[in-house]
């Protein structure tokens, strides 16, 4: 019967009472608080949207992570595209101030690709082991630790200790 | 393709595409995240941005909101504080679908299962039931008027809440064997006992007012306190 397919999910308030919090930590870690916000919400919507058509309800942490990570790579892509050059940057950090304890840690973050801040973030400022972070880059474990590895000596490089 | 933010990974991970089973040396787990500890950098990006609760609700009502406008919120729910309790109230877009007593999560996981997984939390969609509660409440209201979700119930067991809701009204009561005779079936009071007990929208649907015969009150789904303390707010005469 198809029946049996069927998976049992938990209400989606669940989701949100248990991973909420961090989803949000980690949007605004990686692209700021402003676009953190719109970000945490697409994510929210976005899952809600996709939620009673999953087939698999073993990893609901990992699967908001991978749709959040998106919003990231999107946000990216779209700032890529419509970047202007200008001869000096806006205030570097300016709207980061409130949510972070370091400006110029912080902005240097958000200078990385989008994929090794992504994998740092998740690394450091939420303690997910590597395979989980694998799993929201859609790469291996390998790549993700690559990924982390990359980002570390670049704001090693960028905020002297 | 020209995507920037790949070119990373296109140029390291030539290296060992094939190690997809976690079986990463040890040595190079401690490397990375070493790296990091030793020159401080790990702890400082664990200090990184705190949630701010108060935002974080703000954030996630706002984000509900939108699901809301594109019909992605199947099951609306909140709890409200009356003189019998809290109760949980939950609607989805035809109309209320489940009172619960008590504000256990137990509801939402059966909605969950019996509606849709898209449960959550929007008071919203509940304001006028909340708004005709408390004027129920209040002694102000004798009936409500509140768009139902009949979906669960079916069958005889609808037909016997049916009929209890046109023909027994405020300040009434009716015995299991009274509602029975309604349904054209008097010999089924034992079912229509199971009707009223799994009513899934009480007070709304007032199975509060059907008692024993010869006035006792029976048995409720909130207690039977609270169908007593119901009825005397009704004002109806039992027994007790």
């Amino acid at each position: 019967m198809a029946l049996s397919l069927v998976v049992k999910l938990p209400p989606f308030q669940v989701l949100l009472d248990e991973h909420a919090a961090d989803l949000h930590r980690f949007l605004v870690a990686a692209v700021g608080p402003h676009d953190g916000a719109d970000c945490f919400q697409e994510t929210v919507v976005a899952a809600l949207r996709a939620y009673p058509s999953l087939r698999n309800a073993d990893n609901l942490r990992g699967w908001l992570f991978t749709i959040a990570h998106r919003k990231v790579i999107d946000l990216a892509r779209r700032n890529a595209r419509h970047a202007v050059p200008v001869a000096d940057p806006p205030e570097a950090g300016h709207e980061d101030r409130d949510a972070s304890g370091d400006d110029d840690l912080w902005a240097a973050v958000r200078r990385l690709p989008p994929k090794q801040r992504s994998a740092v973030v998740q690394r450091f400022l939420l303690d997910r082991p590597y395979a989980e972070v694998a799993a929201t880059l859609g790469c291996s474990e390998d790549a993700a630790r690559q990924n982390v590895r990359a980002g570390l000596q670049r704001l090693r490089e960028e905020v002297p200790a | 393709m020209n995507r920037p933010e790949d070119s990373f990974d296109h140029a390291e991970l030539g290296r060992d595409p094939a190690r997809t089973d976690g079986t990463a040396p040890e040595d190079r787990t401690d490397d990375v995240d070493d790296l990091a500890r030793t020159n401080g950098l790990a702890a400082h990006l664990a200090a990184g941005p705190r949630a701010d609760r108060a935002e974080l609700d703000r954030l996630v009502a706002a984000a509900i909101a939108r699901a809301d406008a594109d019909d992605l919120v199947d099951v609306a729910w909140t709890v409200t504080d009356t003189p019998i309790g809290p109760l949980t109230l939950s609607a989805t877009p035809v109309g209320v679908v489940r009172i619960a007593f008590g504000d256990e999560d137990d509801v939402l996981d059966e909605l969950a299962t019996q509606v849709s997984p898209r449960v959550v939390h929007l008071p919203s969609r509940l304001d006028d039931l909340r708004r005709q509660l408390d004027e129920y409440f209040a002694g102000r209201r004798d009936r409500f008027e509140v768009p139902l979700d009949k979906r669960l119930v079916k069958g005889f067991r609808a037909r016997a809440l049916e009929a209890l809701a046109a023909h027994v009204g405020y300040g009434q009561t009716a015995s299991y064997r009274e509602v029975a005779e309604l349904v054209g079936n008097p010999g089924a009071t034992r079912a229509v006992g199971t009707a009223m007990a799994t009513n899934p929208i009480p007070i709304v649907v007032p199975c509060h007012r059907v008692v024993r015969s010869g006035g006792a009150l029976g048995n409720y789904g909130g207690g039977p306190e609270i169908k007593a303390w119901l009825l005397r707010l009704e004002g109806a005469s039992i027994l007790l």
